[in-house]
């Protein structure tokens, strides 16, 4: 029961830990001297490195929305986690932290899905770590969650 | 003592406002426009003294990109001169009040072409020592919104409503938890009821 208890909760850091770095890495789309992520377009140019902070656009602030509400929902479901492990009655399930990381789930997968569609089409322009880390951290995520609903809690 | 600090107080009443006689010009620092419209841009100013008959007011206007400055407005004398051959010629009006420190222009139908900075020189004779005020002018097609506003309004939304939901629930579960216990008592006053009723029948 313990090694499910600290297996969940490992899954559950790791998760958080992705989404955060996810979220704040500047390596959402990368080609030959220009990065770029949710909050800065970056360029090597012969003087050094310069960055500019991202354009305004709509989808854009969508998607930093939704991977900081992702990170909160995940965060919350955290504390609801060590919340109800002490409070919840025998034999009762995690209802409360599998709701918060099924919505933090919901909330990656829209917005690595807007990304994906309103991202600009540049010839040579791959997309970045940080944006194949919000696409491993969605399925954990949701995995998680189920895990959580199944899990009851014994003496 | 108290003549001294009294002549000390008229003395100091004096200077300062002798040393501090410039006068100040106030404009906006950044104008954002949709193409077509029409905007104000303000100017008022601030001086020592009080205001006068020969205040003046004089608009410039430097295109982005460009070096030079063109006079644009002119008020002095009591009227208001604007500008009939440069770049605004018809569409500049003055909306102003100089009694009341306010040198204000109307730009009338604004094409793509009004980017620029545009300069206001204000003059209260004899305080004419001041620095003139420019604010700058961005004429869109569609006025972008600023960094974060969507962000912003979807988390705020988002989170209250978590905060709603949660309200809510505790306010069903209160709102439950004292029905039942109106429920008991209606229960048990029922069952005082019949209980008196069948002894009287018994009876």
């Amino acid at each position: 029961m313990l090694l499910i208890l600290l297996g969940v909760l490992v899954l559950h850091l790791i998760i958080l830990i992705l989404l955060i770095v996810s979220t704040a890495a500047s390596a959402w789309t990368v080609g030959g001297d220009r990065s770029s992520d949710l909050w800065y377009n970056c360029m090597t140019t012969n003087g050094g490195y310069h960055c500019k902070p991202a354009s305004n656009e709509d989808w854009l602030q969508a998607v930093q929305a939704l991977m900081i509400l992702a990170v909160l929902f995940c965060f919350f479901s955290l504390i609801a986690f060590v919340y109800q492990l002490f409070r919840l009655v025998k034999g009762g399930r995690f209802f409360f932290t599998a709701i918060f990381q099924i919505l933090a789930s919901v909330f990656v997968m829209c917005g690595a899905i807007i990304y994906t569609v309103m991202s600009p089409d540049d010839a040579k322009v791959v997309f970045g770590y940080a944006y194949v880390l919000a696409w491993v951290a969605f399925p954990l995520c949701l995995i998680s969650g189920l895990i959580y609903i199944v899990l009851r809690k014994k003496e | 003592m108290l003549t001294f600090l009294a002549l000390a107080s008229v003395v100091l009443l004096g200077i300062v406002p002798e040393r501090s006689q410039a006068i100040v010009i106030y404009t906006g620092w950044e104008r954002h426009a949709l193409v077509g419209s029409d905007i104000r841009l303000s100017c008022s100013f601030f001086s020592w003294r009080w205001t006068s008959e020969d205040v003046t007011f004089s608009w410039t206007y430097r295109p982005d990109g460009s070096r030079d400055s063109i006079s644009i407005f002119h008020y002095t004398g009591g009227a208001a001169y604007v500008d009939n051959k440069g770049p605004f010629r018809d569409r500049l009006e003055f909306v102003g009040n100089p009694g009341r420190r306010d040198g204000s222009i109307l730009l009338k139908n604004l094409e793509f072409a009004d980017n620029g900075t545009f300069t206001c020189d204000a003059k209260n004779p004899p305080d004419i020592v001041g620095r003139p005020s420019s604010v700058r002018l961005l004429v869109f097609e569609k006025v972008p919104i600023q960094a974060g506003v969507i962000t912003g309004a979807i988390i705020g939304v988002v989170l209250g409503l978590l905060v709603l939901i949660v309200v809510i629930y505790y306010l069903m579960r209160f709102l439950v938890a004292r029905r039942v216990f109106s429920l008991s008592v209606s229960k048990h006053g029922k069952k005082k009821k019949e209980g008196s009723q069948q002894r009287q029948i018994k009876v």
